[in-house]
């Protein structure tokens, strides 16, 4: 198809705003899905992102309309997707900018905005859920108006739900966002914007064409890595796989690699032909640096090879992932994982267990340090195991954060930004009664659960989103928690030195509680370095004996105690004293208890 | 190959059952006794190959032994091979200067009261039917028969009893002088109607009767007891009060099991008789071995038993006929713990648990199996 007659485009929203509604619309209307075909948010592929409705993966999907052919690219709607909605949106000239007309603009709305007019794209403003009798259309024209410095008018009013405005939708996209502008004679490159693995197939790369053409069997070459296959397949997504001889400039689709080795093809990087290869690659991606790290174990040690396994699968998919093997004394062989956020971290549990029957353990979640010793050594912790305890200095990372509220919760979020660690920046009316705060805030501060909290104190209302915005030295220390003398590699932590003390505090009265009682007495304490800031003792047992045992009890007391050495087996051995498995969960999970109390 | 030196006459009869029993028990029956004891001669008579031309010991145990009808015990004991040591287990109340006299008449060198507790409302709890002074009465009747070796059975944790309850039923046992006692928590085993009723207070009770196991060996040591067993104590003198019989299995000796619910170790097979009464009187009647079940004991399994038996006791294991059985590393462990103790003297390494060892006794032991 010749370019002026191609958009590529995506739809960006808040979470909720009702993004895949909208996509799930155009299939219909355009007719690439049968009413029947339909089901509930199909371009959400992946069972957990339709139960929590949300997505994670972009995917690309190839409509008709009115003579043009429609690439939509759908892009996650969370905080911590950022990065793969810039990926989504470097593979388009468009996006269309949905609002929850009932709602307004939220934070991840002003967030996705500035990517999109940071990546040059052409926007197309929506007011969405008009139907609904709490809509506010004309309001959420004008703050889309206000945002974008567009006349309001020309904000679209739909129904995504009804259906209602729909057909305008793809009016504007072909008359307002620009075709794509390749070179169609050039040597061919095409930008890999998302990748997936096919058990069967391999790894499948969804590709946006920039120069030149693509066919079947065609000799690739991967340009940053250098990985060479043949194109097996070129298709569409239409919305399910169909083969076409080629792909041109400014198409989108995927390509079947063959390729069984999944670190071998990255996203990012630029497709182009061994026949006739292109000089310079695209401008790939940066790497984005995961900022939130917790160290995944399995609860049976056998299960680390499969763990493994399971981490390198999902990094396919999902490039902002990292993992690094480790080792903890307390939960013995396992990773230790980079994530972009909490949500991710989740959603990356979630997948290890669900996909892949996984039984996990996983520790608190921390932030990366930079860390400086005394020796002027500059080190980067992600475990706070590693922290090394002679420190010059410790940074931390800090995030610019808006949140958007009514009114009357801007007390609320302030107190908590308070709490937090957090500096006020600035402050501005959207409307006569929402509000957008500012405030910067060490990162953490709000791995944990910044964002339930920030939820509750506003009644839901609040929206949140954050961009890194580097490092700065904090008066940070480390907690170790020991058990009988010995450090529990799995529970150090890091903390500001103010919150230090109560935090070993509940460590060690949760350890007290959740540990069973030993047939010795077993400290439990929070140190600072050598100096001991919190201590509990779980006192031995006084009497573990079968009372009686003759000739007729012996079979009996003596399966008894092998099943009582079989249990033991399961438990974690710090030291000399046994520690169940629950006990460490049950810590982990400390802050959620604490704080939802 | 010498034969076995141990043997278990098991007398199921009972006046009644109470709440917190496990054993074997058929009550009342007057008129089966006589037709049980003839099984179980003839049973014995079954077996007779591999008991030893000499026994060590002999215990009748229950049941109430001594609520068997009185001819047909006489029977019994008259039917028995003669033997060093022959317990009989007594019921209080049952015992008589009569009673006395037969057992006497039996051969029979020692008597284990069950006496269970001193506090009436206590042996009300446990369905007793004694009462504290038929337990004097029992054992000045048994003295007076010449029974110089009366051992008195004591349960502590017993719903309800306090830590005065408990030194009080000690100092009470003290006072009769027993050349043994036994001392058992109760167990109250789940489902049971005893656990029904008095569980809840069991649970609410669980912390303050944690102590009681020290206090019980602590009174019963400092009271000139020789705390030789788990929960097992003698006077400590000259003579050896020991439980020989009892002894038996606790040193991993083969024994040899007789009546309904009785259980044999002999060469490697362990022989548990079916426990319904109406199948043993029948095929014994038959000429046939009683219904029973059959569980080989393998090398490892035995080493097991004999780690486990053994560290009941207040003396040393010797530490190569467990080998198998032992965790190395556990091993240094709980020595390093102050639990277990490693000795070592002309035959090798020996071990055995150390006082604060033998309170955990149970935990100690699965960790150090292998």
């Amino acid at each position: 198809m010749e370019q002026d007659r191609i958009r590529n485009f995506a739809i960006i929203a808040h979470i909720d705003h009702g993004k895949s509604t909208l996509a799930d619309r155009i299939l219909e209307l355009t007719g690439a899905v049968s009413e029947r075909e339909m089901r509930e948010q199909l371009l959400d592929s992946m069972e957990l992102e339709r139960e929590r409705g949300i997505t994670i993966k972009a995917q690309a999907v190839r409509v008709a309309w009115k003579g043009h052919q429609l690439n939509l690219i759908d892009t996650p709607g969370h905080v911590d997707f950022t990065y793969e909605v810039s990926r989504s949106l470097q593979a388009c000239e468009g996006a269309l900018l949905v609002v929850d007309a009932a709602q307004g603009i939220e934070a991840q709305t002003l967030a996705n905005a500035y990517l999109a007019i940071d990546g040059g794209l052409e926007i197309v403003p929506a007011a969405n859920k008009i139907d609904l009798p709490q809509a506010d259309p004309d309001g959420a024209a004008r703050e889309l108006g206000d945002l974008l410095g567009e006349e309001p008018e020309r904000v679209l009013r739909i129904s995504a739900k009804t259906g209602i405005g729909v057909p305008d939708v793809l009016d504007a996209i072909v008359e307002r966002i620009p075709p794509p502008q390749g070179e169609r004679d050039a040597p061919a490159r095409a930008l890999v914007f998302d990748s997936s693995y096919d058990q069967y197939r391999g790894v499948v790369a969804f590709v946006r064409v920039v120069d030149g053409s693509f066919s079947t069997r065609e000799p690739l070459r991967a340009m940053a890595q250098g990985t060479e296959f043949d194109a097996e397949e070129i298709g569409v997504m239409s919305p399910a796989r169909t083969p076409v001889e080629s792909l041109s400039a400014g198409e989108v689709g995927y390509v079947v690699t063959g390729l069984k080795d999944v670190s071998r093809l990255r996203v990012g990087d630029t497709l182009t032909s061994r026949r006739r290869p292109a000089r310079e690659p695209l401008p790939g991606y940066q790497d984005v640096k995961p900022m939130v790290f917790a160290g995944i174990f399995p609860t049976d040690s056998d299960d680390y090879p499969e763990l493994r396994d399971a981490l390198e699968r999902l990094k396919l998919n999902d490039a902002s992932l990292s993992y690094e093997p480790e080792t903890s004394q307390a939960l013995g062989f396992g990773f230790r994982c980079g994530f972009l956020g909490l949500l991710h971290m989740e959603i990356v549990r979630e997948r290890l267990e669900r996909e892949f029957d996984l039984d996990l353990l996983i520790t608190a979640p921390n932030v990366a340090y930079r860390a400086t010793t005394r020796t002027g050594e500059a080190v980067e912790v992600h475990n706070p195991a590693e922290m090394p305890r002679e420190l010059e200095q410790v940074e931390e990372p800090y995030v610019k954060a808006s949140v958007i509220v009514p009114k009357q919760y801007v007390g609320a979020v302030m107190e908590l930004a308070n709490e937090r660690r957090g500096t006020f920046d600035h402050m501005e009316y959207l409307s006569e009664d929402r509000v957008l705060l500012l405030y910067e805030l060490p990162l953490g501060e709000i791995v944990l659960d910044f964002y339930d909290q920030l939820k509750s104190r506003t009644r839901g209302y609040a929206s949140f989103d954050y961009d890194l915005a580097g490092f700065r030295p904090g008066d940070l220390t480390r907690v170790d928690i020991l058990v009988a003398g010995e450090q529990v590699d799995a529970l150090s932590l890091i903390i500001h030195r103010d919150a230090a003390y109560d935090r070993g505090r509940q460590l060690v009265e949760r350890l007290r509680e959740e540990i069973p009682r030993q047939m010795i007495d077993v400290p439990v304490q929070a140190a600072i370095g050598s100096r001991v800031i919190a201590r509990e003792t779980i006192k031995a047992r006084r009497k573990d004996v079968l009372a009686k045992c003759y000739g007729g009890d012996i079979t009996r007391k003596r399966k008894l105690l092998e099943k009582q050495k079989k249990g033991k087996k399961r438990m974690k051995q710090v030291g000399s004293v046994e520690v169940p498995q629950e006990a460490f969960l049950a810590v982990l999970n400390l802050d959620s208890d604490r704080k939802r109390s | 190959m010498s034969g076995v030196r141990h043997l278990y006459v098991h007398l199921p009869f009972c006046a009644h059952r109470c709440g917190y029993c496990d054993f074997v028990t058929v009550v009342g029956r007057g008129d089966q006794h006589g037709a049980y004891v003839g099984a179980v001669l003839a049973e014995l008579e079954l077996h007779r190959d591999v008991l030893d031309e000499r026994l060590d010991t002999i215990f009748l145990g229950g049941g109430t032994p001594t609520f068997t009808e009185p001819d047909a015990l006489a029977r019994l004991l008259a039917g028995l091979p003669a033997a060093e040591e022959i317990t009989a287990e007594a019921n209080p109340e049952t015992v008589t200067a009569e009673l006395a006299e037969r057992l006497r008449a039996g051969g029979v060198t020692r008597v284990s009261l069950g006496a269970q507790s001193f506090e009436p409302r206590l042996l009300d709890v446990l369905e007793r039917s004694a009462s504290p002074d038929d337990v004097r009465r029992a054992v000045s009747t048994l003295r007076a028969a010449g029974v110089d070796n009366v051992s008195l059975d004591l349960v502590y944790g017993i719903p309800g009893q306090s830590v005065v309850d408990l030194e009080s039923d000690l100092a009470e046992a003290l006072a009769l002088g027993p050349e043994h006692l036994s001392c058992y928590e109760l167990e109250a085993k789940p489902g049971t109607r005893f656990t029904r009723a008095h569980g809840a207070e069991l649970d609410r009770q669980a912390d303050a009767m944690e102590g009681y196991f020290e206090r019980v060996v602590e009174t019963l040591t400092g009271a000139g007891y020789r705390w030789y067993e788990t929960a097992n104590f003698c006077r400590d003198g000259e003579r050896d009060l020991r439980a020989k019989h009892n002894l038996g299995y606790w040193r991993g000796r083969d024994y040899l099991g007789i009546g309904i619910g009785a259980v044999s170790t002999v060469s490697g097979l362990r022989r548990r008789n079916l426990p319904a009464l109406p199948r043993y009187l029948a095929a014994l009647a038959a000429g046939e071995e009683p219904p029973c079940e059959l569980e080989p004991i393998d090398v490892e399994t035995r080493a097991r038993e004999v780690l486990m038996l053994g560290l009941r006791l207040d003396e040393p294991l010797v530490l190569s006929d467990v080998t198998d059985a032992v965790d190395e590393e556990e091993l240094e462990r709980l020595v390093a713990l102050g639990l277990v103790e490693l000795t070592a003297n002309g035959r090798g390494p020996e071990l055995r648990l150390t006082d604060r060892g033998r309170y955990l006794g149970g935990a100690v032991t699965a960790q150090l199996m292998a």
